[in-house]
This record gives C-alpha cells, structure tokens and sequence, in this order.
C-alpha cells in the first residue's frame, strides 16, 4: 500500500506542477505536452516516455487496488457477526472513507483519460491541441464536468491526508513528536495538492484561463 | 435511576444469539458498570432464569479480563477505563444502553458477553518473550537503558490484552496489542536476541489467528483502557521491515 501509494504520488506532483504550465499561455502549455512526447527521443521512439510511465503507473494502480482488497476482504471475515450498536470511527473522516474514496478517485481516473488523454468524451477532443481540450472542458456551461472534477479533487485531498500518514507509519514512523508532524504534512499536503489541481477548472471556469 | 439494557444473550459457541431487553431499576450512580451487572443476575437467579454471563476478575482495571461493549464504545463512554471502573454516574436516568461482547474472528463467544481471547496467547506464544534468563531485579545501573526508552517501554507494557483494541478496530486487527507487546521487549536490552525473529513470528501468528489487517485508523488507540499510543504500531513496523530485509535469514540477531 505504501509503496505504490508513494509513487502515485510522486506522479500526482509531477502531474500538478505540469498542469499549473496553463498559465504560462496556450503555446507554452501545448509545448509543455509535446515536450513529454518527444521525452528521450533518439534514445526512446516518440512518447516512449509516456508508455514507460503509463505501464509503471499502472502496475502501481493495480498492486495498490490488489493490497487495498486484500485488507478489506480481510477485514470482513475477521468480524463474521457485526456490532448491532456500532460508533462511527473516530480516527477521521479521511480514515473511514479511504475504501469508497478510493472507488471514486478509480472512477474519476477512468473518465479523465477518456476525457483528457484519449479525448473521447471532450468537445474539442484534439490530442494536439490540450490547451483547447481544457479550455472547452471547464467552460461554463459544462459546469457539471467541473462539479465532478471537484469532488473527485475533493475525495482525492481525503484520501492523500490518511495516506500520506499511514505510509509514514507503514514504512517505520515511529516516534510521539513524528506522528504529529507526519499529520502535519499529510494535512499540509493534501490541501496543497487539492488546490494546486483545481485552481486550473476554476481558473478556465472564470475566464482567466481561456 | 432506572435502565433500560439490551444485552446479547447467546448459550454457547453454536447458538445463533439475540439482543434480549432487561429492566434495571434503582441504579445507584456509584455502582460500577458490572456491580449494575451483578443486581441484574441476581434478580435473574432469584427469578430462576439464567444469568448473564460475563468476564471480570480484579475490578480495578489492571488484569484485563473484563471487556464489553457499551452502546458501540469498547469498556463504555469513559475514555482510559476498563469496564469494571467505568461508575453508573457515566449515564442518566431513562437511557437504554447496548451491551454486546468483543466482535472478531479470533475471539469466538464462549456465552453471552464472554469470548475466548485465547488468540492473545498464540501471538505471546510466538515471541513475547525473552529467553535471558534475567533472574531478580538486576542492579539498574549494570545494564544501561535511556530514560526515553524506559519510559515508552514501560507505556507499552501497560497493555493488560484485554481486546479493545481489536473490538474498536473497523478492520478487526490486533495490531495494538501486538505492537504493544513487541515495543516493549524491542527497545529494552533483554529484549535483543530475538528481536528480529519476535517480530515476524509475532505478526504471523497475528495473521494466522484470523484477525484483519491495521490500517492505521487509530480507533484502537482511542479506546484502549491504557492509552497504548499509536506510536507502537509504528515501531512493530520498523522492527518488521528491518527483520525482512536485513535480517531475513539471521534469527536472533
């Protein structure tokens, strides 16, 4: 869980940072995509790049989604007769909704590359061109679209601030003053990448960007 | 005050069980939670019907065999209070409280409110020990230890296995009461030899006993009678990682 969840991460900044290049222009933004095609390139044939960390990202998604049912499955049969009065877990909010968080973040990862990458599901749906693909997909009157962004932005912010901190404690987080500051970060960070993501769908949906 | 319980009545191992209704009048608040209990019984004895079964032994919280749980809170609303400490003034006069026994597959129900806790044991078993023969109380300052780690050795000690820790988990994990058992030999000098071994052969035996898998939640930590922190849980894990890689095919060292 932790490691693949560490990698995920690393991509989800990596992810960011290129997205927030919308500011800089629609030139710069579409060169910044071309870029990462021609990553490599004579060593790589052209988005050779992309498919090494595609397959990568992959392998990651699917061990972490492996890990995560084998400890729910796990946790079900370790309590074959439920609680007739059950108290919500207290630990957080982030904590108890890490399984149907994770269900949605799927869900949302699935539409956005159908809608982003592939372009099937985007009106202007042109590879070449992403800055307009963004820029059509968070228009105003496809406020929905923005709406489930949000949310699924929203649940991904929950689940990186438990994350974040039970991969610390997984890989050996051991000490009183550490739990606190690795409750920090993960707080600190999640909000960070929750805001760093939907500055972009809000910026487009205002008009700054267009 | 007068009490409305719902308490699981269940005749042994194999009987499916219920939530059965009892009326409990003229509570006084200082009685304790099993005191409240023992009128119950007796009226249920007087009136030849059987009593509820339950597990207590010192009452004064430190030998960990009681253990209910109070309207969804492991040992009932009072935090750092095993259920034989929590007093009656904890709840008023009218409510209708829920008392129901741990709930996991390691810990099958033996009679009503009691379970077998038996899988607490097999994990000691596989490693909560020292083989050091360590004789009396050693001179304190032959042996060396740092007063930080004294001191968190000692926090984890405190653990009395009672199984709160496990009822309060949303995954049914024993990861607290192992953690607990394996921080506090880990970071003690005695403790040494078997470190690397205790650690995996305490989390297979965990594995084994058909508890669930910790998430890091935290439920366990809040709930527990002795306020075993988190923390442990984080050190088991060092002690793991560092056994696997490291010391895969050294024991003992």
């Amino acid at each position: 869980m932790a490691v693949t969840g560490i990698l995920l991460v690393l991509f989800l900044i990596a992810h960011m940072l290129g997205n927030l290049k919308i500011f800089s222009g629609a030139s710069s933004f579409d060169h910044y995509a071309h870029w990462l095609r021609e990553l490599g390139v004579p060593l790589l044939p052209s988005a050779g790049f992309l498919w090494i960390q595609r397959v990568g990202l992959l392998a990651a998604v699917l061990l972490h989604i492996w890990a995560a049912t084998v400890l729910a499955l796990r946790a079900r049969a370790a309590r074959p007769v439920r609680y007739a009065h059950r108290k919500k877990v207290r630990g957080s909010y982030a904590a108890r909704t890490m399984r149907w968080g994770g269900v949605i973040i799927l869900l949302f990862v699935v539409y956005h590359i159908l809608d982003l990458t592939t372009g099937t599901l985007n009106p202007v749906g042109d590879p070449s061109r992403p800055y307009a693909n963004v820029v059509a997909d968070f228009a105003p009157e496809r406020w929905y679209v923005t709406a489930f962004y949000t949310l699924a932005i929203v649940a991904l912010g929950f689940h990186l601030r438990h994350g974040v901190f039970s991969a610390l404690r997984s890989l050996g987080q051991q000490t009183p003053r550490g739990e606190q500051r690795a409750r920090a970060v993960a707080l600190v960070f999640a909000v960070a990448l929750c805001a760093g993501y939907l500055v972009v769908p809000f910026a487009v949906l205002t008009g700054l960007v267009s | 005050m007068n009490l409305t319980l719902r308490i699981w009545r269940q005749s042994g191992p194999q009987d499916k069980g219920r939530m059965v209704k009892y009326q409990v009048d003229d509570v006084s608040p200082d009685m304790s939670f099993l005191e409240m209990l023992d009128v119950l019984n007796e009226r249920l004895i007087l009136a030849g019907e059987e009593p509820v079964a339950f597990d207590h032994d010192c009452r004064e919280g430190i030998c960990g065999m009681c253990g209910l749980m109070i309207n969804g809170d492991a040992h009932g609303p009072q935090r750092g209070t095993t259920a034989c400490q929590l007093h009656m003034r904890q709840f008023s006069d009218g409510d209708t409280i829920d008392i129901e026994p741990w709930r996991a597959r390691a810990f099958p129900v033996i009679k009503d409110l009691v379970v077998n806790r038996n899988a607490f044991d097999k994990i000691i078993a596989a490693g909560g020990y020292v083989t050091a023969p360590t004789g009396s109380a050693p001179e304190a300052h032959s042996v060396p230890v740092a007063k930080a780690d004294a001191d968190s050795a000692f926090e984890s000690a405190a653990c009395i296995g009672c199984g709160a820790c496990v009822a309060a988990c949303p995954n049914g994990s024993g990861m607290l009461f192992t953690a607990a058992k394996v921080t506090q030999l880990s970071l003690l000098p005695q403790g040494q030899p078997e470190r690397y071994t205790r650690v995996i052969g305490m989390v297979d035996a965990h594995d084994e006993a058909g508890f669930g898998g910790c998430t890091n939640a935290g439920e366990c930590t809040v709930v527990c009678p002795k306020g075993i922190p988190l923390t442990t849980i984080g050190r088991l894990n060092r002690d793991y990682l560092a056994a696997t890689t490291r010391h895969a095919d050294t024991p003992g060292t």
